[in-house]
């Protein structure tokens, strides 16, 4: 015999195993990545531009939103243009157009992060309650999975934004209950994207050697299974924070949306710009691109977020 | 680290036995496939049994099947595996969790994949400790450093601090082999340890292996492809092809005689660093794809030298013999007659 054991060695510590490099984390990784690619450098820009206006907004601007202030000098033929004291003119009504785009940056956020969150959160129990019965298997573990996911297929069945409609409807005109639709609407989403990475990760081979230790299921499924199955999650609901203030603008549109003038909103904005848009265009452009911009911002950053972090697509 | 289970009540009485072991797996309207059929053996306390064949030839499945880790839906089981009195295929989910990990445990092939990526090695170590021996944490910290110093881990403690990535496939065998050992199992089934790793981690890990292994009175169920792993840890051979035993010896005996074909076509297509420069290799003519159904003679007929009619005819039987047990109508002639091995 030739493929023999070659001389019993000493096995301890040698070289050639402590040598070895030492792999970068994750996330010190992913941050690499992100730096060496122009389109998530803007996303990151928006995004955090974005994020410093929202949450700035009181030092931003001396105004208060939906004052109303200087109604006397809008006419219906014309509303006063960018001065020195309006930087971006007045609106229809007479508030401070930077005061409302300023104020209305930061309710977007609050409706896009909390809503996001809303979603987040039940999907993500949702889809960790499938997903963990389904990983551990056996009849009752698929038929909770099984009626679990009927449920969430039914709520994937109704297009999000007209669940968003009826549930904001149910609700009434408020800013909760336009959270609430929003993140509802989300649910289905995280729900089936956390359940199938668990599902696959369950079939891993480091699951089956836990077994083989006689872990306990439960401890497999929340120790290693969900921390393995996160990470695409977390990247949706970055992506989903996009959708989430484009789908707050287009309920605000709709009327849905805060009957308080005080609170500020770029979709009701819109709306407001309509019957003006011959005389002051850019009443209805200004919040527009607003959000467009910070759709895209998010976008870029959250596809960024999901290429950094698969080691898939490394470069 | 084995004085917390019960003693073994004889030397010679087996301490796991499977006995007729098959597996099949079925969809339902299609055929079923008998990965594993007719298997059976004995492994004794301290003894180092081997499991040699293929891929494909079902010694994976048929560790699983000890383990009773196959997927529960399409796979049926037959026989049994006797384990202390009591036949593992039947026992109960929860007892075989709790035997997993405490008395029989397993390393598998992939190093790489079989640690969880985003768990530190510690918490990974200690949870196997926590889970069967010891409850209090600090206890199991200072047992799990230990035992990765017994492996052979320079700095131990900084490791358990690491992440799997940070280590590299030596070392990850090795934590691996250090949870399979973290609660004294009578039994270490190891699925080709040493596949995934190159040659020299290989060395390093089987002598790693055998030391902790030969220093408890733990047995070892060695599954492999690998006839020179086989040469340097075991003590029985069984050789398996298409979910078979086809011959079952001792290692000197199957080393210097090998009788059935296939063991000796094996043997033949290792590279051998005495014989002359120029000899070709002899591989196995054919795959293991091209098998014949055992129900209609011998599955190895389609590849095999010294092939009869009767092999295509008849399904051989495994016969036990003075000092071996051999499924072949037309066998290898002893060496005394005509050199087998070294033709």
């Amino acid at each position: 015999m030739t493929v023999t054991l070659p001389p019993s060695s000493n096995p301890g510590p040698g070289p050639a195993i402590d040598e070895e490099v030492h792999g970068v984390s994750l996330w010190r990784g992913a941050f690499r990545r992100i730096r060496r690619n122009p389109s998530a450098i803007a996303g990151v820009v928006i995004v955090l531009a974005f994020t410093v206006v929202a949450l700035a907004a009181p030092l931003l601007t001396t105004y208060q939103p939906g004052s109303a202030q200087w109604s006397g000098q809008v006419t219906p033929s014309s509303v006063p243009g960018p001065s020195d004291e309006h930087w971006l003119g007045l609106d229809r009504f007479g508030s401070d157009m930077w005061t409302q785009m300023v104020y209305g940056a930061r309710q977007s956020l609050i409706y896009g992060v909390i809503s996001t969150a809303i979603g987040l959160t039940v999907g993500a129990s949702l889809g960790a309650l499938a997903g963990g019965f389904g990983a551990v298997g056996g009849r009752i573990g698929a038929w909770v999975d099984t009626a679990v996911m009927r449920f969430v297929d039914v709520m994937l069945s109704i297009p999000s934004l007209l669940l968003a409609v009826s549930i904001a409807a149910v609700l009434g005109q408020n800013s909760y209950a336009i959270m609430i639709a929003i993140g509802t609407a989300q649910v289905p989403i995280f729900a089936r994207l956390l359940r199938g990475s668990m599902l696959s990760q369950g079939k891993s081979d480091y699951v089956l050697a836990a077994s083989a230790l006689g872990l306990r299921k439960r401890r497999i499924v929340m120790g290693h299974v969900l921390p393995n199955s996160i990470g695409p999650t977390i990247v949706q609901a970055t992506l989903n924070l996009a959708t989430a203030i484009i789908e707050v603008a287009a309920l605000s549109y709709l009327g849905l949306g805060s009957s308080d003038p005080a609170v500020a909103e770029w979709g009701r904005m819109l709306v407001a710009a309509q019957d003006r848009f011959d005389a002051a265009p850019r009443l209805a452009i200004m919040p527009g691109v607003a959000i467009a911009i910070t759709a895209l911002g998010f976008t870029l950053f959250g596809e960024a977020l999901r290429e950094a972090l698969d080691p898939r697509t490394r470069r | 680290m084995t004085a917390q289970h019960p003693p073994v009540s004889t030397p010679t009485e087996p301490l796991l036995s499977v006995r007729d072991l098959g597996v099949r797996f079925g969809v339902r309207g299609q055929k079923e496939i008998h990965a594993v059929d007719e298997v059976s053996f004995d492994i004794r306390p301290g003894q180092h049994v081997g499991l040699v064949g293929e891929s494909g030839s079902g010694k994976s499945v048929t560790s699983l099947a000890i383990m009773g880790l196959l997927p529960r839906r399409g796979v049926r089981t037959s026989g049994e595996v006797i384990w202390g009195g009591r036949n593992l295929l039947t026992a109960g989910r929860r007892e075989m969790s709790e035997l997993r990990g405490r008395e029989i445990a397993m390393i598998f092939q992939d190093p790489m994949t079989s640690l969880n990526p985003v768990v530190t090695v510690g918490v990974q170590v200690t949870e196997v400790i926590r889970r069967h021996v010891a409850r209090d944490k600090a206890e199991a910290r200072d047992r799990a450093e230990e035992l990765l110093r017994k492996v052979g881990i320079p700095d131990p403690g900084r490791r358990l601090r690491e992440y799997p990535h940070q280590l590299s496939g030596g070392m990850r065998q090795r934590v691996l082999i250090a949870m399979a050992l973290a609660c004294g199992p009578r039994l270490l089934i190891a699925d080709e340890p040493t596949t995934a790793l190159d040659v020299t981690i290989q060395a390093q890990v089987l002598e790693v292996l055998k030391e902790l292994v030969s220093g408890t009175d733990a047995a070892l169920l060695m599954i492999t492809h690998d006839l020179g792993v086989v040469a340097g840890l075991c003590d029985e051979v069984n050789v398996m092809y298409s979910g078979r035993i086809v011959e079952s010896t001792n290692r000197d005996r199957l080393f210097a005689e090998p009788r059935h074909p296939y063991t000796g076509g094996l043997l033949e297509s290792i590279p051998r660093l005495d014989s002359p420069r120029g000899t070709p290799l002899r591989p196995i003519p054919g795959s293991p794809t091209e098998t014949l159904a055992w129900s209609e003679g011998c599955a190895f007929a389609p590849r095999c030298r010294n092939k009869i009619d009767l092999c295509t005819e008849r399904t051989p039987a495994l016969e036990v013999q003075a000092d071996r047990k051999l499924r072949c109508f037309n066998p290898l002639s002893a060496p005394d007659h005509e050199g087998a091995v070294s033709r």
